[in-house]
């Protein structure tokens, strides 16, 4: 069913009642030709590009819960395409060009919002370091400006220009970043997807691989056994747990990144701010609700629950940036686990086992990267051959020593 | 959470900095000055092991964390990483004492 | 107006004292209340039934509970940079002065311009945006979404600064008790009488909960009175904290909690006090009794002003005297409701009608008031307040106050932070805390579904008394007060169902209704996430503790399904919303971070520097002379002295780690990837660290004093890092090595002395018996010394300028005389203190790396140290330095940059192309580090990394600066802009 302006009339005046299902729930098949584990934003998009831009459309989707309950379900909704790295920042950009006709591709409103993020700077170092940046942006074909005291101003007069600890002295400003309806992503593609047939199952758990002579032939689910001439796994937050299946180790460890949001509030912040100083991270919801974020909580957890000092430092962040937040109420907040890799940078590779692919490794950036991934991976699956702006994210690079590592601290994932 | 520190009692985990697996004290040999190229590689595939592999498990973890603003201890803490229940804390150093004796012993 | 619903009934329970008086504005009208009054109370009081509009379709709202879950009593409370949006009516305690506006309307509360929102409805059910505003395509950003952001959102801030200020504290208990109803106080007296060190905590300024509201005996006094003789009893009691107007937030690891005391909220102003406190509670057990909670019944325009949950009505009538309405009526599926109907009538309130949906003998009879049984309310009319309901039977009743009363629902919230997972009870037709609760927590009284009064406090008294035993706290322990054991019947009768195109709300605060339910449904969305998440369920500021389970109701029945089949969303914290002022505590402003100050601070201060923020450090930039208008003239000046004569800088934050042990020189040796075993006493050397990954981790210098000990300095960035990093090395993986770390950066003031005339200044300070000739004491030398006649000091001859140069470390008491001893020293030369900038253009001038080159993502290889990396010996970063791609033949090297026209500026941040290429990620070959104007050499210098740079010398490349426009062409050059062959060090 297409979504039109017609339509949205005719059923608001006949008491909707010719909505049909967003997507079917189907059982699933004994064999597809490609079987994505993990019903996330990433899964959802790679069915989705693989149905849509590689005409595979044999494919089911097998969620363990429901869809979109993963990452994209409790993220602080931020796209972006500001990284440092070559090998990152054309990906992203990528990304963000998906994004920009996101909505015309999917025919569902996931109210991509290009409100432009500003990352501040409190000294000449962090200056010098978003010259680079930003003309690194500019290379790989994304916007970039840099902002000194004033600018900054113009945009957020009442932040704490007066009293502050680390005093801000300019921004880089990226205006086409921004902030996107996180759901309606994981709605948007998994309506594309079911609408080129792809079968998407939710409650439907993967519990082993079927794994023989180094060929993946299928998975063994809660719902039965269920072949595949492709296997391509995409749990971030869980990848470890699901690779273990197939015997492998990954470099990636599992930690809680929390997220925070306040009571509703009328319009205060235009944009996205992050603070350069601390952790602190902010934009408002199109509901009004300030949603902010911060650091990890720093050690190895699949809890998806926050610890307290973080809430105390993500808070105090805000508070050095924002004095005039101070009064309002931080409303509800809630853990995720990250797959944080070993050099804060994704995956998207085939394995030593034929037949069985992996994504993951999103560290707390897999959100904006939601359809360059699913593209990137869905060229992947297509061709077996890796897609150009995601040649860097292979496996072996730590090996080889090819680590793409945007913050510079090594392979310590809580760092990143 | 609390850390309970065999010397000093149990301490908020605030006060300590964490690293990771406790998998890091296992840090290969060197390959030696005269080493083969062979040599050389299967080295640098246990360095790659030892530094970027994890088996990130969902249970009973085996970690290790500073004293940062304490006594500048390294603990090796056993904590469940879905429960955060912490089952043992042990002072590094006695662990690494106690596995160089034991190397040392299969020589 | 005079208070027209404040009964006089001559009311024993009644919390407010009719002694004092306390005004009050609402919507700029003043209004009187009673000390004890909450706002909400003191609204009804004075008639005012419409206090807010709801979210989406701005319809008029009321009070609806009498506690902190309400959904539609929000407001702005105070004003100026006071105000707090989005506060709660319900528990907002009054104070003479108190000024509050109501919320989320355009124009007068009454006649909301956005209430045509709701003539609108059928365009705006669940979800509809996600199906429109796509076309055309930019319409979305320009046009729909900021209409809908406009509309969108509750409070308003003043975009002021926070004026007040916040603490934070850490308590310590036995047991914490969450909840000071009857249950609470139950448990505390146990524990209490006991010996256990006990606190307990209720949100409420006054303690008791539902015994304030009732108008139950226990003990045969009145519940209010035994709960006011209980805490005078309790708070009598060393070993018991009680911490009134504290609300119980969050349930974290290990037995902490966190807890947020409203200091001042109830004072005209906070006098320099803190507003609030967030406490972090650390407890043995906790035993949370936080009661439960009322839910609705779900029916036709059930949100009118008026309709209110029927507990809250006995709360207003019994604890206020307030009547929220003249004629009222209850809705009920189960007994409790009925009593509401009675406590009103024994005060003399006309009971208009009592609904019950159940087909049994009415529970009682009240005059005049219709008693119809096995009946529900299809519909109620009335613009802005209640005026009739209508009731299935068709019978229109006139009445201006509904209490509705569906049951109540354990409060559950934190039990299940740790995501536990409720049960269902068949009896109770509710959840209740299921078996995975966070460790050492038990849940007592209504909370755990003991909803008659007797059962909770027994069983508040009962584990309150197991856990004091468990302890070992042996004191006598009094039995459990007696109390009555009230009828809890109830039935699972959740919505009414009516075929009229009549919205039935079961969250009213974000508009949600039971078709949107249905809706989300018929679209596929079948699980209680995807349902929440499509239309905002339960996303409100209550989140949901009043609509969640009416909305699990309406959607099991969609569904065919059972409630406990759906499952739940999650409970999250805060269990109420918290400032985040409060969290924040004292960490703002200037005290956002600690600030370390060198020992010298003062005496910088006082020749006029300028500080810059250096991680937690703040160190001198540069110290203007009159005169001076532009750093640069400051600093060219500060350069050129030093290079000219002599010039000192305080090097004090630098990272010292004192190293000791007979190992000392082996644990050094596989610390940095260079040698330092064979450096011999009395000498310094350069030292490159690794992390295992092969990348540059820090460097600096080691000396070694003696056979045993070697001093290292790091960078002042690393200090930290590096000395965790060793204290891993010695503790976890070479046990066996003799060698013992100690910092030292804070025991001693160290000052760079550099310049042509360094040595001739110094001897004028170190005590004559110390040759620091060029021959006695040569570049890299060091020592143990003495200056200005016996003061202790090290002398290290060292030089990051490039310049004949010495580091000099006194203990930190004598910093400043240090530095003033060297400045009265240094006349005769015309010596300067210089600052980091100038610090940074000589090293820039020298080509010697610094924070911006040693990144984290450059090999010592980057950097032109590859050889430093000594194979003949084991260190961190050894193996892994060698894999293929971190020592290709193209990797990127450090070199120095001029601009092609010297009269144009490098920037750091600059790409490097190939000349004629165009300006893409694949044609990147590296970028610009650091640059500096070289007063020295009278043009812009620049270091930084380009592939092959080693062999490119000579080379133009463009620098591409897009971002500051400023792209120019650069020559490839040496880094060493000055004194390349390093002649000016060893003279």
């Amino acid at each position: 069913m297409r979504y039109s302006a017609l339509r949205v009339i005719k059923e608001a005046l006949t008491g909707h009642k010719g909505w049909e299902p967003v997507w079917r729930s189907p059982e699933p098949k004994k064999h597809y030709d490609v079987i994505i584990v993990g019903g996330g934003g990433h899964g959802l998009a790679t069915a989705h590009y693989l149905a849509n831009q590689y005409g595979i459309n044999n494919v089911a989707v097998l969620e363990k819960g429901w869809i979109g309950g993963g990452n994209v379900g409790r993220n602080t909704t931020i796209i972006r395409s500001n990284y440092l790295l070559p090998e990152n920042e054309p990906f992203y950009e990528y990304s963000m060009k998906l994004w920009e006709g996101l909505e015309q591709d999917t025919n569902y409103n996931s109210m991509v919002s290009q409100r432009g993020i500003l990352n501040l700077y409190h000294s000449d170092g962090q200056r010098d370091a978003f010259v680079r940046r930003g003309n690194g942006m500019l290379m790989a074909g994304s916007d970039a400006e840099i902002l000194d005291q004033d600018g900054v101003r113009e945009l957020y007069p009442f932040l704490d220009f007066e009293n502050a600890r680390f005093p801000i002295k300019g921004g880089l400003l990226h205006k086409r970043g921004g902030t996107v309806r996180h759901d309606a992503v994981a709605w948007g593609y998994a309506r594309g997807a079911d609408s080129k047939g792809v079968d998407i199952i939710q409650n439907c758990e993967v519990t082993g691989f079927d794994i023989k002579d180094g060929v993946c032939t299928g998975v063994k689910t809660t719902k039965g056994d269920i072949g595949a001439n492709k296997i391509a796994v995409c749990v971030a937050g869980s990848s470890s747990r699901v690779m273990a299946q197939a015997g492998m180790n990954l470099p990636i460890e599992s930690q809680v990144l929390q997220a925070f949001v306040t009571e509703g509030l009328k319009p205060v912040l235009p944009g996205v701010v992050t603070f350069g100083a601390g952790h602190f991270y902010v934009s408002q919801s199109d509901k009004g609700g300030l949603v902010f974020g911060g650091d990890l909580d720093g050690y190895n957890s699949y809890a998806q629950r926050g610890n307290l000092p973080v809430v105390e430092d993500v808070c105090e962040g805000g508070i050095a940036i924002m004095p005039a937040i101070g009064r309002v109420k931080l409303l509800r907040s809630w853990g995720g686990i990250m797959d944080m890799s070993m050099d804060g940078s994704p995956f998207i590779d085939r394995t030593h086992i034929k037949g069985l692919y992996f994504n993951g490794g999103w560290c707390y950036g897999g959100f904006k990267a939601t359809p360059a991934s699913g593209m990137c991976y869905a060229h992947l699956l297509a061709t077996d051959t890796p897609h150009e702006f995601a040649k860097g994210f292979k496996l072996d690079r730590f090996r080889r020593g090819g680590m793409i590592d945007e913050k510079g601290v090594g392979a310590q994932p809580n760092l990143h | 959470m609390i850390i309970n520190h065999p010397l000093l009692g149990p301490r908020d985990a605030a006060e300590f900095v964490y690293l990771g697996d406790a998998s890091l004290m296992n840090r290969p040999e060197w390959k030696g000055e005269e080493a083969s190229d062979e040599q050389t590689e299967k080295t640098l595939d246990a360095y790659h092991d030892y530094l970027y592999i994890r088996e990130n498990k969902a249970g009973e973890h085996k970690e290790l964390w500073y004293h940062e603003q304490g006594d500048r201890s390294w603990l090796i803490v056993t904590r469940n990483t879905i429960t955060h229940g912490i089952s043992k804390v042990e002072l590094a150093r006695d662990i690494a004492v106690a596995n160089q004796a034991k190397g040392e012993s299969k020589k | 107006m005079s208070q027209v619903n404040r009964l006089n009934s001559g009311n024993v329970h009644t919390a407010i004292n009719r002694e004092k008086t306390v005004s009050f504005k609402f919507n700029g009208q003043t209004f009187q209340g009673y000390e004890g009054d909450t706002l909400a109370s003191a609204l009804l009081a004075n008639g005012q039934v419409l206090v807010g509009r709801s979210f989406k379709y701005h319809r008029p709202r009321g009070i609806f509970t009498a506690g902190s879950e309400e959904p539609n009593a929000l407001v702005h409370l105070r004003a100026g940079a006071h105000q707090e949006p989005n506060a709660r009516a319900t528990v907002a305690e009054l104070f003479n002065g108190l000024v509050a506006t109501s919320q989320n309307h355009r124009g007068p509360l009454k006649y909301d311009l956005m209430a045509i929102n709701d003539l609108m409805s059928p365009f705006l059910s669940a979800g509809f945006y996600y199906k429109t505003f796509m076309w055309p395509k930019v319409f979305w950003e320009k046009l729909y979404e900021p209409v809908i952001r406009h509309a969108a959102g509750l409070g308003e801030i003043s975009k002021l600064d926070d004026p007040d200020i916040y603490d934070k504290g850490f308590l310590h208990c036995d047991i914490l008790i969450i909840g000071a109803g009857p249950t609470g106080i139950a448990a505390a007296l146990a524990a209490g009488q006991a010996g256990s060190r006990v606190i307990l905590a209720d949100e409420d300024f006054q303690m008791g909960g539902r015994l304030n509201s009732e108008t139950y005996e226990v003990a045969g006094v009145s519940g209010s009175q035994w709960a006011s003789d209980a805490i005078a009893t309790l708070e009598a009691m060393d070993n018991v904290r009680l911490l009134k107007r504290t609300t119980i937030v969050g349930t974290y690891d290990h037995g902490i909690y966190s807890a947020v005391e409203r200091k001042t909220d109830h004072l005209l102003q906070s006098d320099g006090k803190p507003r609030q406190v967030l406490w972090k509670i650390y407890s043995k057990h906790a035993i949370l009794s936080a009661g439960a909670i009322e839910r609705p019944i779900t029916f036709p325009n059930n949100d009118r002003p008026g309709v209110m949950m029927a507990g809250a009505v006995r709360s207003y009538v019994n604890r206020w005297d307030v009547t929220p309405g003249q004629a009222v009526s209850v809705f009920t599926n189960n007994d409790d409701g009925w009593r509401t109907a009675t406590d009103l009538a024994e005060k003399g309130i006309k009971i208009a009608a009592v609904v019950d949906t159940r087909s049994i003998e009415p529970l009682a009879k009240f005059p005049g008031a219709h008693i119809e049984m096995g009946t529900q309310v299809v519909d109620t009319t009335g613009r802005h307040g209640l005026k009739t309901i209508i009731l299935s039977n068709g019978k229109i009743i006139d009445t201006d106050c509904l209490a509705v009363s569906g049951g109540w629902n354990p409060n559950v919230h934190l039990s299940c932070h740790h995501r536990g997972i409720p049960t269902w009870n068949t009896d109770l037709h509710a959840f209740v805390p299921g078996n995975d609760l966070p460790a050492e927590m038990y849940v007592a009284g209504a909370a755990n579904g003991d909803l008659s009064l007797a059962t909770a406090m027994q069983s508040g008294h009962a584990i309150a008394n197991k856990l004091a035993k468990a302890l070992g706290h042996k004191g006598r322990v009094k039995a459990c007060a007696k109390a009555e054991d009230e009828s809890t019947a109830n039935s699972d009768f959740w919505f009414v169902k009516t075929d009229t195109k009549a919205r039935s709300w079961v969250d009213f605060q974000n508009d949600v209704t039971s078709k949107d339910i249905v809706l989300a449904q018929q679209e596929g969305f079948n699980s209680v996430e995807h349902v929440k998440r499509y239309t905002t369920l339960g996303m409100a500021t209550d989140q949901g503790k009043t609509s969640n389970l009416p909305a699990m109701a309406v959607m099991a029945d969609n569904a065919g399904k059972t409630i406990p089949e759906l499952g739940t969303t999650i409970f999250r914290p805060p269990y109420t919303p918290v400032s985040i002022s409060t969290w924040a505590g004292r960490s703002r402003g200037k005290e956002f971070r600690p600030t370390r100050l060198t020992p010298s601070h003062q005496y910088a201060e006082k020749q006029g520097a300028e500080f810059v923020e250096v991680g937690a450090w703040m160190r001198a930039q540069w110290t203007p002379k009159p005169g001076e208008t532009h750093w640069r003239q400051t600093v060219d000046r500060e350069v050129t002295q030093t290079r000219n004569s002599v010039g000192m800088c305080d090097v004090s934050t630098l990272g010292k780690i004192d190293i000791q042990g007979k190992d000392a020189g082996e644990f050094l040796n596989r610390i940095y990837c260079n040698t330092f075993s064979t450096l011999k006493v009395g000498m310094v050397r350069y030292g490159l660290m690794l992390r295992e990954d092969g990348i540059a981790m820090d460097d600096g210098t080691t000396a070694r004093l003696t056979e045993t000990q070697y001093v290292m300095t790091t960078t002042t960035a690393n200090a930290v890092n590096v000395f965790r990093h060793m204290e891993f090395c010695r503790q976890c993986l070479w046990p066996d090595l003799d060698v013992h770390l100690i910092s030292a950066t804070e025991q001693f003031a160290q000052y760079s002395v550099a310049g042509p005339n360094a040595r001739k200044l110094l001897q004028k300070v170190v005590d004559k018996e110390h040759d620091i000739s060029n021959e006695g004491f040569p570049f890299m030398a060091c020592g143990e010394i003495s200056v200005c006649g016996g003061t202790p000091a090290r002398l290290f001859r060292i030089s990051f300028s490039g310049e004949l140069a010495y580091e000099i470390a006194v203990p930190t008491r004598y910093g400043v005389a240090m530095m003033e001893a060297l400045m009265e020293a240094g006349k005769e030369f015309d010596s300067v203190v210089y600052g980091t900038e100038a610090l940074g253009v000589m090293r820039i001038e020298k080509g010697h790396a610094a924070g911006n080159e040693l990144n984290g993502q450059t090999t010592a290889h980057n950097l032109g140290m590859g050889r430093m990396v000594s194979k003949k010996k084991d260190s961190i970063g050894n193996m892994l330095s060698e894999r293929p791609e971190m020592v290709q033949d193209d990797a990127n090297r450090l070199v120095g940059f001029t601009p092609v026209d010297k009269s144009k500026s490098l920037n750091a941040g600059m790409h490097f192309v190939t000349i004629g290429n165009e300006p893409n990620t694949e044609n990147d070959e590296g970028w610009m580090t650091s640059v500096a104007f070289s007063p020295s050499l009278g043009h812009s210098v620049g270091i930084g990394y380009i592939k092959r740079g080693h062999e490119r010398m000579g080379e133009k490349v463009t620098a591409f600066n897009a971002l500051q426009n400023n792209t120019i062409e650069v020559e490839i050059v040496s880094a060493h802009f000055i004194d390349p062959k390093g002649e000016r060090l060893r003279v």
